[in-house]
């Protein structure tokens, strides 16, 4: 790999564009209309469009009012769509949406005989070529740079001022109106702060794959967090993330299977895109491995409480002691986890082993008594209020057993036998 | 102060001649009503009847087809600060990242007015309200971790942060359990005794009695109202919820389809 200062701009870029849409996106994301962010960054081609024809050059704030002016545009007719025409939310913006790109395409055909203007460029960026359109000042700082800077600085002045107003317009619109916090307001300039960033970033990364930057970060961000500020600082910095490693990997990974580096625009938004997967997996709040665990850690504690039950009731018959293979047996479940169990309960000193064989404590012997003792209780319970099946009262109670507390018992009542004709172990 | 003719300039809430349509069919028809100060008011009707829109009507978040609404003579774009609002549990997004306290700092923003920080007295009054409804020890806590019930006090402490005059309650005891039931009534109570008016949709008819003053019997108009010993009879109840008024909304389709 080689680097060079080119490098380095091109992921500052990258960096600040990616930053600059995750704070509008992120609150379109807890709006629940990230599709908005789609729409708008599409109708950015119709208003660049319109701009080229009007002014008849690539004058960037000519760009920046035609975007955002077509911008609200879309958003209010959205609205009006939805509201008239009785379709739901994905409806309107689909029509409304479509049909201004389409609109914007067939302006672009126009614009492109009479200015110089690449459509290629327009959807996919030009990142690569950033460090190349140095400022007129000649400072050394590639223009991408400033405009995607002045972008992210004025998101963040307007994010930080109306912190409070985007708060409570996205979580209680109702609670924000009576209050006199318009949301309409609020709502437009939302709107406004998307289409400007959409504009902005188009050159670096295209009107298609900034949606990746306005959603994927956010999205990524809600994952890892619940609270509001935090998930804006995760935002930016998961973009900043994307950025560096969408740059590297760009330049890098190609070139192991023999090929040139590929689209660092592209690799930026996969990297979004990873981000999201590894967050989704390892999220400490409800991510994929936090699931798993929960969901293994209740089978094994079912686990341990079966091997005490089976262990009590096979002493109840007179006998004593069985093999790990006989338990699992017993509990219809894997010989792995009756290992497992096995192990934790002989730690805490509640089973313990003879040669091969496994058998009940004083202490596991209590512990298997209460057990025993809610599973019987629950059995008269239900057959008291719920008649049934016997055979279906033993199944009920196997999984009431495992969540009875000690208060929960008391409830339960006194009974001496269960349904069966089995004694009820005393309560110690 | 400016008064408009007709309306009760003591009254907190006086409406005149109200009629709200969604979409061109009626919800509301007509309704015209004082309600009166420093009591407890039950807003009672059948699903559909607009108790919701009335409330959302007087607080200008529905559009009014027609008709008046004045908070103390002056309409409620001017008295914003005197009125608070809890509304419907399901109407906001429960998963949203925020914990109960920052959902009941909501209620001071008014206060601490646009663009400006939270301070150190809002978080104080905050966990103040949070501690009256019992909510204090779960100011942290993240709103989608709490019961039902749970949520349903955030919402009211946040109402009572807005230290307000008059409350608007929409279904607040909408399948909430004992500990919030006796938590919101005992509220009701504190405000009752404070002088303010707390106006309540109100679906369970067995309760009424206990704990309201004043009732407000609603089927697109106004059936009665009044005070409970009075207005809360089962003749009443019947002319409300009864068929009588089917007529009405058959009324109000065709008015909708032409």
């Amino acid at each position: 790999m080689t680097w060079s200062i080119i490098d380095t701009w091109i992921v500052i870029i990258g960096a600040l564009c990616a930053a600059g849409c995750a704070i509008p996106g992120a609150i379109l994301v807890l709006r629940r209309m990230s599709l908005m962010g789609d729409a708008i960054s599409h109708t950015v081609l119709p208003g660049i469009a319109i701009a080229f024809l009007i002014t008849g050059t690539r004058d960037p704030m000519a760009m920046l009012i035609g975007s955002v002016v077509v911008g609200l545009l879309t958003a209010f007719l959205v609205q009006a769509i939805q509201t008239l025409g009785k379709v739901e939310a994905g409806a309107s913006m689909g029509i409304v949406f479509t049909v201004l790109f389409a609109f914007g395409l067939v302006l672009m055909r126009q614009a492109v005989d009479h200015v110089d203007i690449d459509p290629d460029c327009v959807l996919y960026g030009s990142i690569e070529l950033a460090w190349f359109d140095q400022d007129p000042e000649g400072l050394g700082i590639p223009r991408g740079a400033i405009v995607n800077g002045v972008m992210l600085l004025a998101n963040l002045l307007l994010f930080l001022l109306f912190y409070k107003e985007f708060k409570i317009t996205s979580f209680d619109p109702a609670l924000a109106k009576a209050q006199g916090f318009h949301p309409s307001f609020m709502h437009y300039m939302l709107m406004t702060m998307t289409a400007a960033t959409a504009v902005a970033a188009f050159e670096t990364v295209g009107s298609i794959l900034v949606v990746a930057m306005f959603i994927v970060p956010p999205a990524t961000a809600y994952l890892l967090t619940n609270r509001f500020g935090m998930m804006f600082i995760l935002a930016i910095f998961l973009s900043v993330l994307a950025a560096i490693i969408g740059h590297v990997s760009a330049i890098t990974i190609p070139t192991w299977f023999g090929f040139s580096g590929t689209s660092t625009a592209g690799a930026m938004a996969v990297a979004t895109g990873a981000l999201f997967l590894v967050a989704w997996v390892v999220s400490p709040l409800d991510g994929m491995l936090v699931r798993m665990w929960h969901l293994f850690s209740t089978r094994l504690h079912v686990v341990r409480e079966d091997i005490l039950g089976v262990l009590w009731r096979l002493e109840e018959r007179g006998q004593k002691e069985l093999l790990p293979v006989q338990l699992s047996e017993a509990i219809g479940t894997t010989p792995f986890l009756v290992k497992i169990g096995l192990q934790i309960l002989q730690k805490r000193n509640v089973v313990s082993k003879t040669k091969l064989l496994w058998s009940l404590t004083d202490c596991g012997r209590k512990q298997a008594a209460t057990l025993v003792r809610s599973h019987r209780l629950w059995e008269v319970y239900l057959d008291k209020h719920f008649p049934q099946d016997v055979h279906q009262l033993h199944q009920s109670a196997e999984r009431l057993e495992h969540i009875t507390t000690p208060e929960m018992q008391v409830k339960l009542g006194n009974a001496k036998e269960d349904p069966h004709g089995s004694q009820v172990p005393a309560d110690e | 102060m400016k008064v408009e003719a007709g309306h009760s300039t003591t009254s907190p809430v006086s409406i005149h001649d109200l009629t709200v349509a969604y979409q061109r069919k009626p919800v509301l028809w007509d309704v015209d009503l004082d309600i009166p100060e420093g009591k407890l008011i039950a807003i009672v009707g059948p699903n559909g009847a607009g108790k919701s829109t009335l409330i959302k009507a007087v607080l200008d978040l529905v559009p009014k087809a027609s008709g008046k609404v004045m908070i103390y003579g002056r309409p409620f774009a001017k008295q914003r600060k005197l009125v608070a609002y809890v509304p419907q549990r399901e109407s906001v997004d429960w998963d949203f990242p925020i914990d109960a306290l920052g959902v009941v700092l909501m209620g001071r923003y008014n206060k601490i007015g646009w663009c400006k920080p939270v301070r150190k007295k809002d978080i104080k009054a905050a966990m103040e309200s949070l501690d009256r409804v019992g909510m204090a020890d779960f100011a942290r806590r993240q709103i989608s971790q709490l019961s039902g019930g749970q949520q349903q006090r955030v919402f009211l402490a946040r109402a009572l942060t807005q230290d307000a005059t008059i409350y608007f309650m929409d279904e607040p005891f909408a399948s909430v359990d004992a500990t919030t039931e006796r938590a919101i009534v005992k509220v009701l109570g504190d405000l009752r005794s404070l002088g303010k008016t707390v106006v309540v949709v109100h679906h369970d008819l067995q309760t009424v009695r206990d704990y309201f003053d004043h009732v407000i019997l609603l089927n697109m108009r106004v059936v009665a109202h009044g005070p409970v010993d009075e207005v809360f009879t089962d003749e009443n109840l019947k002319k409300t919820y009864g068929g009588r008024l089917t007529l009405l909304s058959e009324a109000a389709d065709r008015l909708a389809r032409h």
